[in-house]
């Protein structure tokens, strides 16, 4: 800790260690800020299909985002902390969820509603983007088809906990390099083989029986 | 269902009027599970969906539907298709028009004759690839306007496109649709000479490539 | 300062066609220094101050576009001139893929297009595949899907309701129609299993029977739901307000209407009394008795009107279907549609087999082509299928009438204010799971 009592002949010597004082205030502060954070995240709701219509079922009478201070929607990205892309993301789409994004003021997070918006679902096509993290990064994926609003909440609530552990010096904004030399890299063209599909799911892509 | 048959069954009467109205532009007609379709030339659609809205004793003052085919058969023609309903006689009609898939794909459009086929003839254009001849304004609908891959429901399409992902995903994020408004957009409301120098001669060097 | 006006020739396609077909008017004089000058005009009246036109573009993320519609609208101040709508934004590539799954797979697929009416498009859906099939279905499951599409219809009603009345303003019945929605999203589940993409068709038959103490789950709803419509009633129906916001607006007589192809709660608001189940019956509608809703103005209060009284003849419907339900099978007795159950495909032999014709390749129809339409809560919707024998389609068509009613708008829309345009919009109902597939 910042503060501490060591006893001597003459009393008490109280020394402070300022750098090691990022404790007591600042941790309260922090706790304070992040607490007010996660308590009024006002969502921006970017819904686009049947996901939309149960978030919608979520903010109303029976689930209620009103009690995690959500009933705010924001439908302006300037004013909002949490985009739920609620819905499939078509590639004509893909530009539009990205400025959206950008033109978010941080701090921001993102709740990739449903299996269409973390993967592309059942839409493994041409027109439909496989998963909006290609486009945005992503904090929570909630699965289903459209997921039940207690399994929005649960993801909200996960959201929350993220909030409620962020400190001021986490990294978060920093900006994502590609570093092609490092172990972890798979060049695109990789990527795109491994997600072919497989085992029975090639029938999938097959018009003729 | 009611004991509609695969084949045959009562024919819709207008098939045998088309045929007498129309001798050449008429071909044959069949009996589908109840429904009748009249198999037109390309040529005459326009002719013939005119009359049959017009004419008293046809009165199709509905369109239902325009649409196409392809089948999955190399040698089978690439079929388009019109819908269309008589609400004072109770009737519905399926026109079609045989089209050569490797050859030129262009129909007459029958804009002029319901409204409603404008964005119908658009979809068309969009997913196959079949132009429309006399249409107002026939641009793509569904897919953004430089949709390089092709038109997506041609046989010869790949469901899953016929680019990687990794470049469908950065050509759509180049694509930026609402950045460009289309000429006649920005011709009415006087807006050209205030946009940025770049995204005008974007506009008018695409205005030589974009179709129609 | 001088305003002037400057329009700028453009080589449109079609030169002396103006968008939408409309003739182009010839442009104005020009002066020595090019300046356009003015036009003449009687003493004692002041020149317009022609500032120029706006070009607002709303959507397609915006809280009043119903989903990802987006309007790029030429405004002369408030006054709307023209109107340009661009649709795609949700394009999935769904008849697409309907040329990659069987029959039976389909049907998820259908719930997802209208997903405000995913029963409705299940039954459109197996409706049509049963007649391509050429397969009767049972009594019981006739008069079941007739539950099913009505109860459908309400809750797309009740989406259309609440979503309509916070565009135009009004934020508590939203709050009312999502509470009658969860009644039935417990029915949904009870029957089966899912709350909104209900899956709940299967060529021949349903994907399960009702649970016991489902009607009873029923007449509750039916007892309550005429009470919320009340409410609404009486808060928006003779509501100056609500009546001066949507009075006059969007209006299409008849003729219009046909010509634009226009279906479901517009085209009867217009005053052209076409509605599928009664001029085209299927599920014995012409059995049951019921009303249809028909306007006489066309605008958005008529639209209001027509589609409340069609919830409250939906309610009709049920009770008279509830009265006759009768028991029985539910799944025609056919094995080489109907999965067998699980018991006898694990002993029998030829039960076995059939389920495995049934898991890998899917039932099989005859060669040919179907368009079966019903009445959706937008209008008329149908699934034309083409089929080659295989157990995939050739080609699966879904006729959106969503789609046809939002190529209307710019008609329907020029002339009236900015804020007009949103009550408009809403009035039409879209669904842009439909209108892009």
């Amino acid at each position: 800790m910042g503060l501490s009592v060591q006893p001597t002949r003459g009393g008490n010597v109280t020394t402070i260690d300022p750098p090691s004082q990022e404790g007591w205030v600042t941790t309260r502060l922090e706790f304070l800020v992040n607490w007010a954070r996660a308590n009024s995240l006002w969502p921006m709701p970017f819904g686009t299909a049947c996901c939309a219509i149960e978030f919608m079922a979520t903010a109303a009478s029976r689930f209620d985002l009103a009690r995690f201070g959500m009933e705010r929607m924001s439908f302006s990205p300037r004013q909002a902390d949490v985009l739920i892309c609620a819905g499939r993301v078509p590639f004509k789409l893909a530009p539009v969820i990205r400025r959206i994004y950008q033109q978010m003021p941080q701090p921001k997070w993102v709740i990739s509603m449903g299996a269409c918006a973390s993967t592309g679902g059942m839409f493994d096509n041409y027109a439909v983007v496989q998963g909006i993290d290609t486009i945005i990064p992503v904090d929570v994926y909630v699965p289903g088809c459209p997921p039940r609003p207690e399994a929005l909440m649960h993801g909200i609530m996960m959201l929350q906990k993220k909030v409620m552990a962020e400190r001021s010096t986490s990294k978060q904004y920093e900006e994502i390099t590609i570093d092609p030399t490092s172990k972890l890299y798979i060049p695109p063209s990789r990527i795109d083989e491994l997600a072919e599909p497989f085992g029975n799911s090639i029938h999938q892509t097959r018009s003729a029986p | 269902m009611r004991d509609i048959p695969h084949r045959g069954g009562p024919v819709n009467p207008s098939a045998a009027t088309l045929a007498a109205r129309f001798p050449q532009g008429v071909l044959r007609h069949d009996v589908t599970w109840g429904d009748t379709t009249v198999y037109i030339r390309a040529e005459s659609a326009r002719a013939i969906i005119t009359w049959l809205r017009d004419d008293a004793g046809e009165r199709y003052d509905y369109l239902v539907d325009v649409t196409a085919v392809e089948h999955r058969d190399a040698l089978r023609p690439l079929e388009m298709v019109w819908h269309l309903r008589s609400l004072p006689y109770r009737r519905f009609l399926r026109l079609k028009a045989e089209l050569d898939p490797a050859g030129p794909l262009v129909v007459p459009s029958i804009t002029a004759v319901y409204g409603s086929a404008d964005w119908l003839e658009r979809e068309v254009f969009d997913m196959f690839g079949i132009r429309f001849e006399g249409h107002p304004d026939l641009r793509r609908i569904l897919m953004w306007e430089s949709y390089a891959e092709g038109h997506p429901l041609r046989k010869d399409f790949p469901l899953r496109g016929r680019f990687s992902r990794a470049e469908q995903l950065s050509q759509s994020l180049a694509a930026n649709p609402e950045a460009r408004y289309s000429m006649e957009e920005l011709s009415v409301a006087d807006a050209f000479h205030e946009l940025p120098e770049e995204m005008k001669r974007r506009i008018l060097a695409d205005r030589r490539t974009e179709g129609a | 300062m001088a305003t002037t006006r400057r329009t700028m020739e453009v080589a449109l396609s079609t030169p002396t066609l103006g968008p939408r077909g409309a003739v182009r008017q010839a442009p104005l004089a020009v002066g020595p220094k090019g300046e356009v000058l003015p036009p003449d005009l009687p003493l004692g009246e002041e020149p317009e101050l022609g500032g120029d036109h706006m070009l607002i573009n709303i959507g397609p993320q915006h809280p009043a576009t119903h989903g990802v519609l987006r309007l790029v609208l030429e405004l002369d101040g408030e006054t709307v001139v023209r109107c340009i709508p661009h649709v795609g934004y949700l394009h999935c590539g769904f008849e697409k893929i309907g040329e990659y799954r069987q029959y039976n797979q389909i049907i998820p697929w259908t719930d997802r297009e209208d997903y405000l009416n995913s029963m409705g498009n299940n039954i459109s859906f197996a409706l049509g595949a049963e007649r391509l099939f050429g397969v009767e279905i049972t009594p019981r499951c006739t008069v079941l899907r007739v539950i099913a599409m009505e109860l459908s219809r309400i809750i797309s009603h009740l989406v259309w309701l609440g979503t309509t009345a916070i565009d135009i303003g009004a934020f508590t019945p939203f709050l009312w129609t999502f509470q009658e929605r969860e009644t039935v999203y417990n029915l949904w589940e009870a029957w089966v299993g899912a709350r909104l993409t209900t899956s709940a068709t299967r060529i021949g038959g349903m994907a399960a029977d009702l649970p016991a103490g489902w009607t009873d789950g029923l007449r509750a709803f039916l007892r309550s739901l005429p009470k919320t419509l009340d409410e609404s009633d009486r808060m928006l129906t003779r509501n100056g307000i609500w009546v001066g916001r949507t009075i006059g607006l969007g209006a299409l007589n008849a003729a219009e209407a046909l010509d634009a192809g226009l279906s479901g709660p517009l085209l009867r608001a217009s005053g052209v009394a076409y509605d599928v189940r009664k001029d085209v019956p299927y599920l014995d509608y012409e059995t049951y008795d019921f009303d249809v809703a028909v306007g006489t103005r066309g605008d958005v209060y008529d639209r209001y009107l027509v589609r409340m009284e069609e919830m409250r003849q939906s309610v009709r419907i049920l009770e008279q279907a509830l009265a006759r339900l009768p028991d029985g099978p539910v799944n025609v007795d056919d094995p080489r549609l109907i999965l067998p159950p699980k018991h006898k495909a694990t002993s029998e032999m030829e039960s076995m087999i059939h389920h495995f014709k049934l898991v890998m390749e899917g039932p099989r129809p005859p060669i040919g082509e179907v368009y079966v339409p019903t009445e959706s809560p937008k209008g008329e919707k149908g699934y034309y299928m083409v089929s080659d024998g295989t157990s995939k389609p050739v080609r699966w068509r879904i006729r959106p009438p969503a789609f046809v009613n939002l190529s209307a708008i710019p008609r329907m829309v020029e002339g009236h204010l900015l804020s007009d345009v949103i009550a408009i919009n809403a009035s039409i109902d879209i669904v842009m799971g439909e209108i892009d597939r």
